[in-house]
């Protein structure tokens, strides 16, 4: 099975935020409680029942005013912590790229929550399990784009073969950001989210440096590190 | 729109001003990425940096209803900087016409004002006529009588400093604007206007739009793919409504409501309203085809076809002035669809106040609204409203068949896709229950008065109409037979055809083309075969400027039409907007402004206030006008009450302006938890200078201040919002959306409850835009 993948082109997202209420739908997730606290992102941050959330930076230094927008969801990546840190064996990843969490098989060990470099994972505290972004896993296998995807009006969001989106969005960089970046071909051994960053990814709030094999090292040693810990790896 | 969402993807150079098109209408804002991708420069001009402007090229910062002195200054650097597309304002505009003689502007207002009455006498806004009546004309632009030359005059006093003294727009910025935008003059180059509510609520809204109008006859851009005034309707269906006669001044397709004063009888409506030349001489056979489908059998030549029993309207029926007559307790019954004016409507402590001097009540709505419960709201006691309210639910439009009608005209079908909820029935239903309750109540009565109810030709089934039927008599259709016409060409003005609206004639002639879903594959993006534009299905209007007077294309790449020589008739991308068959060199072949009487777009065009844009400040302004003065729009009467009072700069020195959210439609998505958890809470928007010198931090509640009322809400400290420095002054802004109200899941406090109740001098919209306000930290 061909690796597919999202490409979101943060140069076209309007931050119009339809992904996120487009996921909640899909997923029967339920409306935070919320209160604006002085930024229009809101939830504030992503949770067991948020699993894609559209993030705004506001700057002012260098080139004018900036607003940023960026989706944030789960990457899927293919060196996937949350997989290999698991006890429980609740983590499943799909030839087709999705890293998805089987809530009958978690037990709110919290592993995953600790080691994501991009903090995604996150425990319900009412059903004391984790919880992210499957990727629409139900959806892509019967030939359906995620929902997000579905619903993005203004061209941000594709679905596609992963090859294919990774040239595309390279094209785009060389037409139109001189100094842009595309992430994701090979952080975390390649993601399954790939962005079209038309500056450094710092200034959306994205790790830089998770493309090498220092990558690899720290991530051995959290798993090491779990495995020594005084809770140890359940057992059944 | 003059053209269309698609047709946006086409420009070199957009220019949106008034409008926050990524929050309000994100899924145009794909075109706009499209013509982008392809080059093109986006500009947004508006008082905030929104979403939009994160999107845009340039964000040009504008002070809150200066729009006028903003556009007259590209006006002035068009002409100045010789940007002008010549060939095309000699041709196609009334720029070359001479003015009387004794036309001239003074001291911030037009020749002929008479103070007393505030209004004006527009003797001298005439053209020269020759002895064939035709306006005397220079095609040199050179004559000191002209147009082009009285419009040069007028905005020469508009210079780039003046500009950034009056907008508080930095030269800079201005000059690096008008560079780009006035560069699509240049032939072979398009540029479009986007607007909305933010170009019309104002006092002087009608006049902003026509600061649209004659920067694009100058440069030349009406009539083009990529070109064009584009208005971004608020809803799927707000040009729907328009189309049918929505607006208290119009009758469906533009027809003109009838007044006591103007019209008593169908000779003198017929007289006042068919213009001597242009399209309009049709209107008797759009008029006589409409009353024939209202009355039928009834409507016939020995009575005017009914003409009597249309009411007639006398004073201001406008939306303000209904407010004041409920308050005033002269209306005593009310019915809103779709609309709630008790958090919508300007100065809403007022409007509240007067549902409770009415009789009765009826709200058709989703979810119950702050209109429905007015008797509830805070700091009223429900003993003492007398006003009776029927709260009837509405179907949601999955729930009901028909048409929409979108900004570009598109006529479009929507299926039924499941049954209402409960007790919940269409519009459509409502309506036709109504009128066929009245009519039973009415057998038998022999009075006069209620002819026109019995009368009514009325056929649309039981219970839930048949839209089919709708259709057809809005495609108008013969009386005889009761085929439909093939459009509005085919209608009289006998009885022998009924026309629901003439505008809209073609769209069901053999088929309902509304549901055509045919998907161009190459061109210009016109989509002929997907749904049905009105009129005739024509995509871009005016679009025989889209070529040179010799019929040859401005831009061979992107044609609309061209002359076709050999064949003798126009070809292109679209629907000719004219006599397909009518040469370049034909008498009237170069009058693309069909709508006009003399077929030429309109530099130099009446309106209440003159027939050029002036600028003059808002109701409510922090400073005084620096242009003349003229302090205010002089036309404008401003009803004074003690609920209607007008703030000074001295107590309420900040600048407040309101708008929409992309997560929120009106109040009623308060009700939607997905909705609610984006945008959570009233808020205002606040600058970071001037949450420093209130003392407000980010995310703590504050309270805003107008002479009409004050509200609480969370502060939104941004480096979005900035102060103006105008003519060496500081002026702080604030920004508020309007969408809370106090019921709902997310309750809070209605920006409305802030704004004044005074509207534009040609139109009555309420000036939402621009008043003053203060601030101050804590509830």
């Amino acid at each position: 099975m061909a690796e597919m993948a999202i490409l979101i082109d943060v140069s076209r997202c309007t931050a119009c935020r339809a992904c996120q209420v487009a996921c909640k739908e899909w997923n029967q997730l339920p409306g935070e409680a919320t209160t604006f606290a002085g930024s229009y992102q809101n939830p504030p941050e992503l949770s067991a029942t948020t699993w894609t959330l559209v993030q705004f930076r506001e700057s002012a230094d260098g080139n004018g005013l900036q607003w940023r927008f960026r989706k944030a969801q789960c990457m899927h990546c293919t060196d996937a912590i949350c997989h290999a840190v698991c006890p429980n064996d609740a983590v499943t990843k799909y030839p087709e790229g999705n890293v998805v969490i089987n809530p009958e098989r978690c037990q709110g060990c919290l592993r995953c929550v600790e080691s994501c470099p991009f903090q995604v994972p996150q425990l319900n505290p009412a059903t004391k399990k984790t919880a992210k972004c499957r990727g629409c896993v139900d959806r892509v296998m019967n030939g359906l784009p995620p929902a997000c995807v579905k619903t993005c009006t203004s061209g941000a969001l594709r679905y596609g073969l992963r090859a294919r989106l990774l040239r595309e969005a390279r094209a785009r960089r060389d037409r139109h950001f001189p100094s842009g970046v595309v992430y994701g071909e090979r952080e975390m051994g390649g993601l399954h989210v790939l962005y079209l960053l038309p500056d450094r990814p710092a200034l959306y709030g994205l790790p830089e440096g998770l493309a090498g094999s220092a990558v690899l090292g720290a991530t051995l040693a959290r798993v090491t590190r779990f495995a020594l810990s005084p809770r140890g790896w359940p057992r059944k | 729109m003059t053209n269309h969402w698609i047709d946006i993807g086409n420009s070199d150079a957009i220019l949106i001003i008034g409008s926050n098109v990524a929050e309000t209408h994100p899924i145009a804002f794909k075109w706009i990425a499209a013509a982008q991708d392809r080059g093109a420069t986006v500009i947004h001009v508006d008082p905030r940096f929104t979403r939009t402007s994160a999107k845009a090229d340039i964000h040009c910062a504008l002070r809150p209803g200066t729009d006028i002195a903003f556009m007259g200054g590209l006006i002035r650097f068009a002409i100045e900087e010789n940007l002008v597309n010549r060939e095309y304002v000699a041709a196609y505009t009334n720029g070359p016409y001479l003015v009387h003689p004794g036309f001239g502007f003074k001291d911030g207002l037009f020749s002929g004002f008479d103070e007393a009455n505030r209004r004006y006498d527009r003797t001298t806004w005439a053209f020269q006529r020759g002895p064939d009546g035709q306006p005397l004309a220079d095609p040199a632009l050179q004559h000191p009588h002209c147009v082009f030359q009285h419009l040069r005059r007028h905005y020469a006093r508009y210079t780039p400093d003046m500009v950034a003294a009056v907008t508080g727009v930095p030269r800079e910025t201005f000059l690096k604007v008008a560079r780009l935008f006035c560069a699509t003059g240049a032939p072979g180059k398009a540029g479009t206007i986007l607007y909305a509510m933010g170009t019309t609520h104002h006092t002087v809204g009608s006049q902003n739009v026509r600061c649209h109008t004659i920067l694009q006859l100058l440069l030349g851009n009406m009539g083009l793919a990529g070109g064009g005034i584009n208005a971004l309707r608020g809803h799927a269906n707000v040009q729907g409504s328009t189309d049918f006669g929505l607006l208290y001044g119009s009758l469906p397709g533009y027809l003109a409501l009838p007044r006591q004063q103007d019209h008593p009888t169908l000779a003198s409506y017929l007289e006042k309203e068919t213009p001597k030349g242009g399209f309009g001489v049709n209107n008797p056979k759009f008029f006589i085809s409409l009353l024939k489908a209202w009355w039928g059998d009834k409507a016939v030549k020995d009575n005017d076809f009914c003409y009597d029993y249309l009411p007639k309207v006398s004073g201001d029926c406008s939306y303000p002035a209904m407010f004041e007559a409920m308050l005033a307790g002269k209306l005593k019954g009310l019915i809103v669809i779709g609309q709630n004016p008790a958090i919508s409507g300007a100065n809403v402590g007022m409007e509240r106040k007067a549902l409770g001097e009415l009789d009765w009540l009826v709200v058709r709505d989703l979810f119950p609204t702050e209109t429905a419960s007015f008797w509830n709201a805070p700091g009223v006691d429900p003993t003492a409203i007398k006003t009776e309210v029927f709260l009837t639910p509405a179907s949601t439009y999955l729930e009901k068949d028909g048409s929409v009608t979108n900004s570009g005209r598109w006529i479009q079908w929507r299926y039924r896709v499941t049954e209402p909820l409960g007790a919940a029935r269409s519009d459509g239903w409502f309506i036709n229950n109504l009128v066929l309750r009245l009519k039973r109540l009415y057998v038998g009565s022999l009075q006069g008065k209620d002819r026109p109810v019995l009368d009514l030709h009325w056929g649309y089934g039981e219970d839930r109409p048949d839209v089919d039927r709708i259709a057809r008599e809005v495609n108008g259709y013969y009386w005889v037979d009761r085929k439909q016409v093939r459009n509005f060409t085919a209608l009289k003005d006998d009885g022998s055809t009924a026309c629901g609206n003439w505008i809209m004639s073609g769209f069901y002639f053999e088929e309902n083309r509304a549901k055509a879903r045919k998907v161009e594959l190459e061109g210009i993006g016109a989509h002929l075969g997907w749904a049905y534009a009105w009129p005739l299905n024509r995509r871009i209007l005016y679009n025989r400027a889209s070529a040179r007077p010799t019929g040859e294309p401005w831009d061979p790449d992107r044609i609309v039409m061209r002359w076709d020589p050999v064949a003798g008739r126009w070809v292109g991308n679209d629907i000719p907007d004219f006599r397909a068959d009518l040469a370049p060199s034909a008498p009237g072949g170069q009058n693309p402004f069909i709508m006009r009487p003399d077929g030429k777009g309109a530099l130099f065009a009446p309106l209440a206030e003159g027939p050029f844009p002036e600028h003059y400040e808002p109701f409510e302004s922090p400073v005084s006008n620096l242009l003349s003065k003229v302090q205010r729009n002089p036309l404008v009467r401003l009803k004074v009450a003690d609920w209607n009072t007008l703030g000074d700069a001295k107590q309420f020195p900040i600048v407040a302006t309101t708008y929409r959210l992309a997560e929120h439609h009106h109040a009623t998505t308060r009700y939607l938890t997905w909705l609610v958890e984006m945008m959570p809470n009233m808020f205002v928007e606040i600058g970071r200078e001037l949450a420093e010198e209130k003392g407000i931090k980010n995310g703590e509640v504050c309270t805003v201040v107008s002479a009409r009322g004050q509200i609480r809400a969370v502060a939104c400290v941004t480096d979005r919002l900035k102060p103006y420095t105008l003519d060496g002054r500081t002026v702080h802004q604030v920004g508020l959306p309007w969408h809370w109200g106090f019921i709902g899941i997310s309750r809070g406090d209605s920006a409305n409850l802030l704004t004044p109740h005074v509207g534009d001098a040609n139109t009555q919209i309420p000036e939402f835009k621009a008043f003053l306000c203060d601030i101050r930290r804590g509830g």
